[in-house]
């Protein structure tokens, strides 16, 4: 036993250690340079939020130490109520937190602001690890599922009624892990094409959006064609039956709803299709004719609710969160501000301290959400390259330990983490760069912050810990 | 497929994640210029594009509120460099310390927002500033409109505008600072539709705050969408000629074109001057109206729910007693100075009796309403008072009174009809009767009605049992608007029982000897009408006339109330005659009694008594 804890600091796996720490130094320069201004004092001045930060970076350490001195048995032992502890402290948040920006996220404490929601990523991981590592389940099973998606959306509905939805996206990061167990890959697929066909048919006319859906469904049909040797006529005579009435519609009859030539030609595949489907027991057929049909009904659908249904309010709010509208207090502004301050950033960068652009100005939330602009202006192409690398080098890291687990509860949390962090790391940055829409979630290590901050380290350092134990079995 | 394979999977999809974001830093920080701007010579600008207010038309579309070009100057705090504040403000014609304690506020507020510093620089400021703009980096001039009201009139009912407190940013995310809303009137009511909607642009500025073109080449840029005019249903020149008559004295007119509703003219006097509540001098202007003892912001024939309305409230009775068959017209009722019984005495002035129907209308007869309104209340067919008080309240109530109408101007107060609960309250739970409630007979006692109601009383009468509710805004150009103003209202009144009333009240005006407003006959205008002369704790008593004309298919309702002037036959009645002939002919054949009307000042005379 002795000999155990003498092994300790040999068996920590130091590689991920290291990227944490190149990491979170870097975050802290970061904010030092986004909130630097030619009065302001050292990066050792507390009442500054670099200095605050330092502050949280040094608790941080303290955390992750403590973490790995205690026993790994502890985490998979106290999910549970580590769990209901994060989730009574988010319902108690809601009842007496202030309104923040529309949030009620945030519990003051002094001049100390905590933010529960940054743990119950944590507590969520390991309950989910917890459950699905018991014996004999399998997430394939209906039940499993089912459950496993409960422990998910307590969170979720706790934190949209914070108001704080942003961080409720995160956990959608859980499928991944979900997928890694076994569940179906069309989930995920299904998934992503629902959150495209949505986002096309709020960004684009819904029209268009039914052409790209019909050349999808095409695509699969030509496909079909040539494995069952379909007559040619009939590939060429499925557009006619959509161009004709579009025809008709266009040129004689321009009052006809805007879908009638797709719902025309849907009408009259129906037959066709069915007995098809019937005859040749064919699934994919089946597929492709009934996902054209749920997804034209779709696209009309959000269109009809989103014209329709939704008031000016929200269909402005849903606008900006896609970027068609700049809203009132500028959201667009911040993208356009954070685009410009990244592509000034060149190859290599203006130099620490050197950037003009994100000096604590045009971007309100420049230390927090959009710290990856300070990086873009102040080192380039080159430094923004290596942030990247460095994230996607953390996060192969803890999935390449995540399959050496023997312990199918290490490895299912391991998976949580890089999920989460990914998630993150996919929001935060693209939202930068203009490939995401402005969802305030923080940049892991980088953002300026405790709570999130915190919350990374202990997501962290749990896993460093089970993984330095994965010789021992935990259950 | 093994599951094993599945972290290859992942990988990929972070690996591919990876390699997208890099690929695009190296198109936004590499390839593309757009975005390689040498900060240190360069800055953003968000330039908000504010559309023209939409503009007002009165029923004849003639314009009435339109817009002119103000220019407000706009700092960005944080884009000053080497500022000579003499110079500024030299050019400004503006107080040094002003201009600091702004710059001051500017700073607080956001260093890197545009912030209006200097609001409505006039047109030759504005060229003098121009010229030497280049000298000020981090200042430039916004242009936006301001509200010029053509006819110098109506100021309650067409409204203003003025900059957005932060309660309005609060209320809605559309404002902002230095944005105007609509207070009071149609602005107010129809901001939504008046305001259009905001543009954006991004402009990229040197140093200099010179403009070097859009940002991305206008790619982000929104046009603002124009206001959306708006067609009143006020006629302006009757507005204008009704406020005139009613200047120097204190009241309200309302007018209402019967056959739907819309208000032809609405006066609340004393007015004052919209024009006055444009430009910088809202805040000064506001304070002296808010304090003026007459209450100008106050709008009279909508919020006035303290007027009785005396005798012209007679004529409800009436029908009220013809629709339950309690009276037929032929009914008489003999009048010896008045109305006694149980020791109550409602006094009457001296006219021939006894009076039938009509001729109680005519000549007005305290006693004839006395008899007859407590004839409603204690029919046997109710079974008790408090049966026949409720029947009595729902007719009232149906035609519009004791609760609002639902016009399309801010803070309409209902008026008072009482529930039997308030006398119950008052008196105790059946110890009230007829005789206790008598004053409601003659239009006194608990009751009140705004003008807007009493000219809406006038043009049921004038349908013959039917009204709309009465609205200032016809149409807004481009939009559908609800068409709750379309829908008809049926009073619980039958038809028939109108003709009597009618006939009564063209007696008024047009009948033999006894009848109270014969001097305001208008030669060929049949007018239909009902003198009221209110008591009230205030003073001399309101003067009121409520009257249509012409008695077949009638074009105008119409309601006068003139606080403190005695008769209704005096000044009420004669203003709304010349209204009425103003409207009907357009031109104004008894010159005398304009001048009278025009000249008598009861302000005045008030206060030196």
């Amino acid at each position: 036993m002795r000999n155990r804890d003498a092994d300790i600091v040999k068996r920590l796996d130091w590689i991920t250690i290291f990227l944490y720490l190149g990491l979170v130094l870097a975050g802290w320069a970061n904010i030092f340079a986004a909130v630097y201004n030619e009065e302001a004092g050292s990066i050792f001045d507390i009442s500054q939020k670099y200095g605050k930060q330092m502050l949280w970076i040094i608790a941080a350490f303290i955390i992750g130490i403590s973490i790995i001195i205690i026993d790994s048995k502890f985490y998979s032992g106290l999910s549970y109520p580590i769990y209901i502890a994060v989730l009574g402290l988010i319902v108690l948040t809601y009842l007496i937190a202030p309104d923040i920006k529309g949030a009620r996220a945030w519990i003051e404490i002094g001049d100390f602001r905590l933010q529960p929601s940054e743990f119950s990523k944590l507590a969520t991981s390991l309950v989910l690890a917890r459950y699905l590592s018991g014996y004999g389940k399998k997430i394939t099973d209906f039940s499993t599922l089912f459950r496993a998606s409960l422990i998910l959306l307590i969170p979720i509905m706790l934190i949209i009624l914070q108001n704080d939805t942003g961080s409720a996206l995160v956990y959608g990061a859980f499928l991944l892990v979900f997928y890694r167990l076994g569940m179906s890959g069309w989930v995920l697929v299904a998934v992503v094409y629902t959150v495209f066909v949505f986002s096309f048919s709020i960004i684009y006319n819904s029209f268009y959006v039914s052409i790209g859906i019909f050349l999808l469904a095409y695509g699969v049909y030509w496909y079909i064609a040539r494995i069952y040797k379909f007559l040619p006529l009939y590939t060429y005579i499925v557009p006619l039956l959509f161009i004709v009435p579009w025809v008709i519609q266009y040129y004689f009859v321009p009052e006809l709803p805007e879908f009638f030539p797709f719902a025309v030609g849907v009408l009259i595949l129906f037959v066709p299709a069915i007995v098809f489907i019937y005859k040749k027991k064919s699934k994919i057929m089946f597929l492709t004719y009934f996902l054209t049909v749920a997804s034209l009904g779709f696209t009309y659908s959000v269109d009809y609710i989103f014209h329709d249904v939704l008031g000016a309010h929200q269909q402005s709010r849903i606008r900006v969160f896609f970027g068609l509208e700049s809203d009132p207090k500028g959201l667009e502004f911040n993208v356009i501000q954070s685009k410009i301050a990244i592509g000034s950033g060149d190859f290599w960068g203006k130099g620490f301290l050197q950037g003009t652009q994100t000096k604590n100005n045009f971007v309100p939330e420049q230390s927090t959400d959009f710290i990856f602009c300070t990086v873009g202006e102040e080192w380039g192409f080159v430094g923004s390259t290596v942030v990247i690398i460095a994230f996607i080098l953390l996060i192969l890291r803890i999935m390449y330990l995540a399959e050496k687990q023997r312990s199918q509860f290490s490895k299912i949390y391991g998976y949580c983490v890089a999920s989460i962090f990914f998630f993150h790391f996919l929001v935060n940055i693209g939202m930068t760069i203009g490939l995401m829409p402005v969802i305030g979630i923080p940049l892991p290590f980088f953002s300026y912050g405790g709570s999130s901050l915190w919350g990374f380290t202990m997501l962290l350092f749990i896993f460093i810990k089970l993984d330095s134990d994965r010789d021992v079995l935990i259950q | 497929m093994d599951l094993a394979f599945r972290r290859i999977i992942i990988s990929a999809i972070f690996i591919g994640v990876a390699i997208l974001y890099i690929l695009r830093l190296f198109y936004i920080q590499i390839i593309d210029d757009t975005y390689k701007l040498s900060a240190e010579n360069n800055s953003r600008r968000l330039v908000v594009k504010h559309p023209a207010r939409g503009l007002i038309y009165d029923r004849n579309k003639k314009l009435v509120v339109a817009n002119e070009p103000a220019y407000d100057l706009m700092v960005i705090y944080g884009q000053i460099k080497n500022l000579d504040t003499l110079q500024l403000v030299s050019i400004l014609g503006i107080d040094k310390k002003t201009f600091v304690t702004e710059l001051a506020n500017a700073a607080k507020e956001n260093k890197y927002r545009p912030y209006p510093i200097v609001k409505q620089i006039n047109a030759k400021t504005y060229i003098a500033l121009q010229e030497k703009m280049h000298n000020f980096p981090g200042f430039y001039v916004q242009v936006r409109t301001v509200r010029n009201y053509i006819y110098n009139c109506g100021a309650l009912v067409f409204g203003y505008i003025r900059e957005v407190d932060k309660q309005n940013i609060a209320n809605d995310p559309y404002y902002e600072q230095g944005d105007y809303i609509g207070k009071i009137g149609i602005e107010k009511v129809y901001d939504t539709y008046l305001r259009g909607i905001k543009g954006a642009a991004y402009q990229q500025v040197d140093v200099k705050g010179r403009v070097k073109g859009s940002l991305e080449g206008g790619r982000h840029d929104r046009p603002s969408i124009l206001g959306k005019d708006i067609i009143s249903t006020i006629d302006i020149e009757l507005q204008q000629y009704a406020e005139k008559l009613m200047q120097n004295k204190i009241g309200s007119v309302v007018a209402i074109e019967p056959s739907t509703g819309e208000i032809l003219t609405i006066v609340s006097s004393p007015t004052f001057d919209p024009n006055l509540m444009v430009g910088q001098n809202v805040n000064k202007y506001y304070k002296i109206l808010e304090n003026d003892t007459y209450k100008p912001l106050y709008n009279r024939a909508i919020q006035g729910d303290r007027y009785p309305p005396g005798s012209t409230f007679k004529v409800l009775n009436g029908l009220i007693a013809l629709h339950e068959g309690i009276i037929t017209p032929s009914f008489t009722v003999s009048c010896n100075g008045g109305y006694f019984s149980g020791g109550i005495k409602v006094g009457c002035h001296a006219h021939p009796s006894p009076v039938s129907l009509l001729e109680s209308i005519q000549m007005s007869c305290n006693a004839y309403y006395c008899t007859i309104f407590r004839a409603i209340i204690d029919a046997d067919k109710y079974g008790s008072v408090r049966n026949g008080y409720e029947v009595w309240r729902k007719h009232m109530n149906s035609m519009g009174l004791g609760k609002t109408l639902g016009i399309d101007l801010p803070s309409e107060r209902p008026g008072i009809i009482p529930l039997p609960t308030y006398y119950d309250k008052y008196y105790g739970k059946n110890r009230w009767k007829s005789l206790t409630i008598i004053s409601l007979s003659i239009g006194q006692g608990e009751i009140s009605m705004t003008p807007l109601q009493m000219a809406n009383v006038a043009a049921i009468i004038a349908n013959r049992g039917y009204f709309y509710t009465p609205h200032v805004v016809r149409e807004i150009l481009d939009t559908t608007m609800d068409n709750s103003f379309k829908q008809k209202h049926v009073t619980t009144i039958r038809p028939e029982v109108f003709e009597p009333i009618i006939e009564g009240m063209y007696r008024v005006v047009q009948g033999e000897s006894g009848a109270t407003a014969r001097h305001v006959a208008i030669p060929g205008i049949p007018i239909c009408g009902k003198t009221g002369t209110a008591q009230n704790p205030h003073g001399k008593d309101h003067s009121i006339f409520m009257a249509f004309a012409p008695r077949e298919n009638p074009k105008i309702a119409i309601a006068v109330y003139v606080e403190n002037a005695g008769y209704g036959a005096t000044y009420a009645a004669p203003i709304a005659s010349l209204l009425i002939e103003k409207y009907l002919t357009d031109t104004i054949k008894r010159p005398a009694w304009e001048q009278r009307m025009l000249e008598m000042d009861l302000i005045h005379k008030t206060d030196a008594k």
